[in-house]
């Protein structure tokens, strides 16, 4: 395992710049999680550690040395790729087997059958050994391009969305399986993902990527309760945060220079209106059984909370709505930390 | 919906079904007459393959094959009695005729000419499609589509009228008449059509798996061979038998390129002179001899074949 550091790097594709100026540095042992809507770049960068793409200008340094011009074969990483990573022409076994068998590496076919089948075990695929890779589901196939990363011991996993073409049950169950293999392995590895909740629960750190700049990067606590500005508190939370304007709810004790104050769930209180003025409506209630999504109309705009489902709100309701410590944001969309 | 409904959208009715199995029947019967035809006709005595009206039954003969492989001199019937007992099915048939095998006939020689030509040019068409077509397909090629049309507009006119020219190039450079004269310009003519069927089929192979495979420590030609090659062999089959039957039957320029020692099948066949007037027995035995290997090539590459002709017809 090694650390890897981005400096500067930029890649444009045509008019279409990818990656602009991004510095990162992954720490050796580290998951990080790149976390972005699609075309962030977050993909791109990727294939540039891995040395499919070459930056226009920066440099890649991995495990100390500048990797920057180097082919993809010389760089040491593994990649696993959303999908079409198996050979179709393959036996599971003889996939597990390919990157050891690569003539950079001539292991002897012992050794190539004993890391084989522990990694095999180790993701759970022992049994499915000499089965075509076709034959397997969804779930096996990406157990196996995981495990074909995890044959070697490169110095970095790069890992592209590996879980997104999966079912959500699938998802849940692989996104621990992974945590707890990179931990067992003590991995360096990127991770690419556009699902905040993979992100949530594996990063050691998050990397918020939007337009191919590096937007905050973080702890998932900080990321969550500090972000640096509107984009990134937009990316995290479930239902996404409310972005209000000012003056549109009692704003309380606001920093100066605050233009918009954004309301997660746990920086609402909501009541239902007795008798009294009321701040808002009750648009709609989705009820999901262990919570309700409420939307409520404010004025002209639209918000959306969590509520117990024990709270006796149906639509029509008028509600009071109180900020509780909400996150306050500037003119340019920077958070003003409020104290 | 039920799939033996009958309006079902998916399963074809009973009726439509016939209709479409009789037609087949049809074309079929249709298609293979001139070769049952060609077939019965090498099995005939040179009078009965003339006879009028034509003869649906006869005595088979082995008279055409032994004609095709021999050459004969005609010899008094005395000459022929004070030899001794006939050493062969063919030595008894021809002495009925009053002539002796005087040695072998050319044809083996121009088949394996054909064989030569054929094969090697089908290989080197497919090989170097094989190259350029996964060039094409995964760089980014300067002038690329201009390239690819102008690979793809050798094909648009009739190779024959390029002849006189080619006649005169391969005078001066001493390719005429010659095996690797004849191996590259079936090449030239065909590996148009094998860039252009190769790079489909390449196209469709998606480029994770050569990325995968250089990450893993291989470089671009062994991720080539090891994960593209082996996922193509669909294509390079069906390339293969399209670039093959081209060369294989093709005529016009082995009949004026060659006339000697690389002379191949098509042209022979057809100069096969029996006495008296063409002799159609041999003419028919050398065309079914000729029809095997194509035949056995395709059988075996049936499958490849299929989807060869289908590609593209179903995307993912």
């Amino acid at each position: 395992m090694a650390d890897v550091h981005i400096k500067s790097v930029t890649k444009s594709f045509g008019e279409h710049v990818a990656v602009d100026t991004l510095d990162l540095h992954v720490a050796d042992g580290e998951f990080v999680v790149l976390l972005g809507p699609t075309g962030a770049g977050k993909t791109t960068t990727l294939r540039l550690i891995a040395g499919l793409e070459r930056p226009d200008a920066g440099s890649i340094h991995i495990g100390g040395r500048d990797a920057t011009m180097l082919s993809p074969a010389e760089r040491d990483t593994a990649f696993v790729f959303q999908q079409y990573s198996l050979y179709p022409h393959l036996s599971v076994y003889d996939n597990l087997a390919f990157p050891l068998r690569s003539p950079a590496r001539r292991l002897s076919e012992d050794a190539v059958r004993r890391r084989v089948e522990d990694v095999a075990k180790m993701v759970r695929i022992h049994h499915k050994l000499s089965s075509r890779s076709t034959k397997l589901s969804g779930g096996e196939m990406q157990r196996v391009a995981i495990g074909r990363a995890l044959v070697r011991k490169p110095s970095i996993y790069l890992m592209d969305e590996p879980l997104s073409s999966l079912d959500a049950k699938l998802r849940a169950d692989l996104r621990l399986e992974l945590k707890r293999i990179q931990a067992e392995v003590g991995a360096t590895m990127l991770y690419v993902t556009h699902d905040q909740i993979e992100a949530m629960t594996m990063a050691d750190r998050i990397g918020i990527l939007a337009d191919g700049v590096l937007a905050q990067i973080g702890t998932p606590r900080t990321i969550y309760s500090e972000p640096a500005n509107l984009h990134v508190a937009a990316r995290l939370g479930q239902p996404a945060i409310n972005l209000l304007p000012t003056g549109l709810l009692p704003d309380g004790d606001m920093p100066a220079g605050t233009k918009t104050i954004g309301a997660r769930t746990e920086h609402l209180s909501i009541g239902k209106a007795s008798n009294g003025p009321a701040d808002g409506v009750v648009n709609w209630v989705e009820h999901l059984g262990d919570q309700n999504h409420l939307h409520v109309t404010v004025g002209s705009r639209k918000l959306v909370t969590l509520t117990d489902p024990d709270i006796q709100l149906e639509k029509g309701d008028r509600v009071t709505i109180r900020y509780r410590a909400p996150l306050f944001f500037d003119q340019a969309g920077n958070r003003i930390a409020n104290r | 919906m039920s799939l033996t409904s009958a309006h079902s959208v998916v399963a074809p009715s009973a009726i439509s079904k016939r209709v479409a199995g009789t037609i087949i029947v049809l074309y079929a019967l249709i298609s293979i007459v001139p070769l049952l035809w060609i077939f019965a006709t090498s099995f005939k005595t040179p009078p009965d393959s003339i006879a009028y009206p034509p003869k649906i039954l006869f005595q088979p003969s082995l008279e055409g094959y032994c004609n095709l492989f021999s050459t004969r001199t005609r010899q008094t019937p005395e000459y022929i009695n004070s030899l001794g007992p006939a050493t062969g099915v063919c030595d008894e048939t021809v002495r009925k005729r009053n002539m002796v095998i005087a040695g072998p006939s050319n044809f083996m020689p121009r088949f394996i000419n054909s064989l030569i030509i054929a094969f090697g040019s089908t290989f080197c068409a497919v090989f170097l499609g094989t190259l350029s077509a996964y060039g094409f397909s995964r760089f980014k090629v300067p002038l690329a589509d201009d390239l690819l049309f102008f690979i793809l507009s050798t094909r648009m006119m009739p190779p024959i009228a390029v002849a006189i020219p080619i006649y005169l190039m391969y005078r001066e450079l001493g390719l005429s008449d010659t095996a690797l004269g004849m191996i590259l310009l079936y090449t030239a003519v065909n590996v148009s059509l094998a860039v252009w069927l190769l790079k489909g089929f390449i196209d469709e192979i998606p480029r994770e798996y050569e990325e995968a495979a250089m990450i893993d420590g291989y470089t671009r030609l062994q991720a080539f061979w090891r994960t593209v090659l082996p996922q193509a062999t669909t294509g390079i089959a069906a390339t293969a038998i399209f670039c093959l039957i081209f060369a294989w039957n093709e005529y016009a320029f082995a009949a004026l390129l060659t006339s000697g020692t690389a002379q191949t099948a098509p042209p022979f066949i057809p100069t096969i002179i029996g006495e008296g007037g063409q002799d159609w027995p041999a003419v028919a035995a050398g065309t079914t001899i000729f029809l095997v290997p194509i035949l056995v090539f395709t059988i075996l590459l049936r499958k490849q074949l299929l989807r060869g002709i289908t590609f593209g017809a179903v995307r993912k």
